[in-house]
């Protein structure tokens, strides 16, 4: 399967990851050749498969509803890029 | 010299009095500083942090409170979060990012009084097969400048073969901790999923990541496992189970062990020295009193188109946390809030490490879902069900860990598709979520050759057992290349 230029800008909104005009194309290419190598899935026989999420088939543990953070926003928001006030800071969202 | 001694022997040592662990740790220090500008496999050097642990160890050796690790030094591979350290993962992205608080297993690994003498290179997010992809430039290869280290920890690997640290931690999700063991020449086990924790280790892909010791010997590597495995709540896939003593089978003999050797394993595309490297090895091993048995992993085949969806599938999502917004790196001016996210994250991010975003994304995207990653899915349970089929026959499997050794820096770096087909031998161990362990094994075209020895789910003190024997009759662990010995 090979990727245009409408899947490239799809792939881009979803990982808001730019691709500039001009590298549109190589980066098509690229994912393209990945895709290639998906398809060699495409052969096997799946048929009453279940899918596996886990190695060794584990659930999720759950664990106990009690209060495990401590606030520490100060030492967590010393290496925010921008920060004060205990908030994070963004550009403007509404006029 | 210091740096030529197995762990037990420093241990010794330390103990006896003989040098202290603020010399032991200054020893690497002085090596590194010596060494590293050209060989690039530390991201930070920590010497003050080491230092000031080393003292403390030499106290806790005085006072008779000691470990047996404690006082050796240890290098911890840039994807653990070390308070107080910068944590790049090797990434522009982290490039700014210094961690608040420890990983698991440096918390443990500082619990034992181990120095930190820094933290190493690897591929950018852990997401590579040869180190180059690192922000901070290329790893080379202790034994030839010209090679890759492997990867993803080539770092690791390079300073264990340099003799840059005694002990380094690594992790492995495709290979990164068996590949660039194997490409060093040194020895790394990668544990059973869930063995050792994941918290505060960055995360790339999560039901696969896992983190292991990499050491010169396999009995190093026993007393490094000891100290890193065992129960974390913190980690919600951490194996609720006793932690055994890895190194409690090291002496056993190996007389009426089965050997499963796949017929797949060494088919087309094989070097055919490795091989001979490899079926050497294998020999070696039978002589010991070992059986070899043929079996089969009909699905190997399947192990990396399957990798290459869920490993990114699941990367798309852990990295959507790198927005520029709470930590690591933010675009200079955005204009709105979808610039600020778009161009830090392009900005930020390397070339493959956005291919894996884009590629994983598109696997998990509306139409394409059932496809691509639910097939994928179907494919994981084919190749671990071949492996638990194949431990009907035999306690373990043999065979190579790489189709060649190590490659040349730039040979591969323009063509994805061919790096990622280079881990067809690590992928399906990683799929099946079992422990896996490289040994040095020999050379091919004067570049080391690793042994590849997987086992079933928690056999790895039975892994090291095997590292261990062998390991008493050659001598490849004990090769260092001549400039560094």
């Amino acid at each position: 399967m090979s990727l245009g230029k409408t899947e490239v800008e799809y792939i881009s909104r979803l990982t808001q990851i730019e691709v500039q005009e001009d590298a549109v194309e190589g980066v098509a290419q690229k994912l393209s050749n990945i895709l290639e190598l998906f398809a060699q899935m495409e052969a096997a026989d799946t048929q009453d498969i279940l899918p596996m999420a886990h190695p060794l088939d584990a659930v999720q543990r759950l664990r106990a509803d009690v209060v495990t953070e401590i606030d520490q926003h100060e030492k967590l928001q010393a290496i925010a890029p921008a920060a004060a006030e205990a908030h994070y800071l963004v550009p403007q969202v509404i006029e | 010299m210091m740096h030529n001694l197995t762990i037990k022997q420093m241990s010794e040592k330390l103990r006896a009095g003989e040098f202290t662990s603020v010399q032991l740790t200054q020893h690497y220090l002085d090596r590194i500083d010596k060494f590293d500008a050209e060989l690039n496999a530390y991201i930070t050097v920590t010497p003050e942090l080491a230092i000031s642990m080393a003292e403390e160890a030499d106290k806790r050796i005085a006072a008779g409170d000691a470990e047996l690790l404690t006082g050796i030094p240890v290098a911890h591979k840039d994807i653990f979060c070390t308070d107080g350290v910068k944590t790049s993962c090797a990434s522009k992205m982290l490039d700014n990012f210094i961690a608040p608080y420890d990983a698991n297993v440096v918390t443990l690994l500082k619990k034992m009084g181990m120095p930190i003498l820094g933290k190493t290179n690897m591929d950018e997010f852990a997401m590579g097969s040869s180190s180059e992809s690192s922000y901070y430039g290329a790893t080379k290869n202790p034994w030839d400048h010209k090679a890759v280290p492997g990867g993803s920890s080539g770092g690791a690997a390079a300073v264990i073969a340099a003799g840059l640290a005694p002990m380094a931690t690594g992790t492995d999700t495709g290979g990164s901790i068996r590949q660039p063991a194997s490409f060093c020449g040194i020895t790394g086990i990668k544990p059973t999923y869930g063995a050792v924790s994941r918290f505060g280790i960055i995360a790339y892909a999560s039901s696969f990541d896992q983190a292991g010791p990499m050491t010169r010997s396999a009995e190093d590597s026993a007393w490094m496992l000891n100290a890193m495995a065992g129960f974390d709540e913190r980690d919600s896939t951490s194996l609720e189970r006793e932690t055994p003593d890895y190194t409690i089978e090291l002496e056993r003999s190996l007389k009426g062990l089965k050997i499963g050797v796949p017929a797949e394993y060494f088919g087309e595309g094989l070097d055919s020295e490795v091989s001979d490297v490899v079926k050497a090895a294998i020999a070696e091993i039978e002589a010991l009193g070992a059986e070899v048995v043929e079996v089969h992993l009909p699905n190997k085949d399947l192990a990396v188109p399957s990798y290459y969806v869920l490993a990114p599938a699941e990367a798309s999502a852990n990295l959507s946390r790198f927005d520029g917004m709470r930590f690591g790196y933010r675009c200079e001016k955005p204009n709105d809030l979808e610039d600020l996210y778009k161009r830090s994250r392009s900005e930020g991010f390397g070339e493959e490490v956005k291919r894996r975003i884009m590629v994983g994304a598109y696997a998990l995207s509306a139409g394409y879902y059932d496809a691509y990653y639910l097939k994928a899915q179907k494919l994981r349970r084919m190749v671990r069900d071949d492996f638990i089929k194949a431990f009907n026959e035999c306690d373990v499997i043999m065979g190579p860990v790489a189709p060649t050794p190590a490659f040349n820096i730039g040979e591969k770096s323009d063509d994805q598709v061919s790096m990622y087909l280079s881990d067809l031998y690590t992928i399906p161990v990683n799929l099946a979520g079992l422990p896996a362990l490289s040994v040095p094994a020999g050379f091919a075209q004067d570049r080391p050759v690793g042994l590849h020895i997987v086992g079933p789910y928690f056999s790895e003190a039975k892994l090291l057992n095997i590292g261990h024997q062998f390991q008493q009759v050659t001598d490849w662990h004990t090769k260092m290349p001549a400039q560094y010995q």
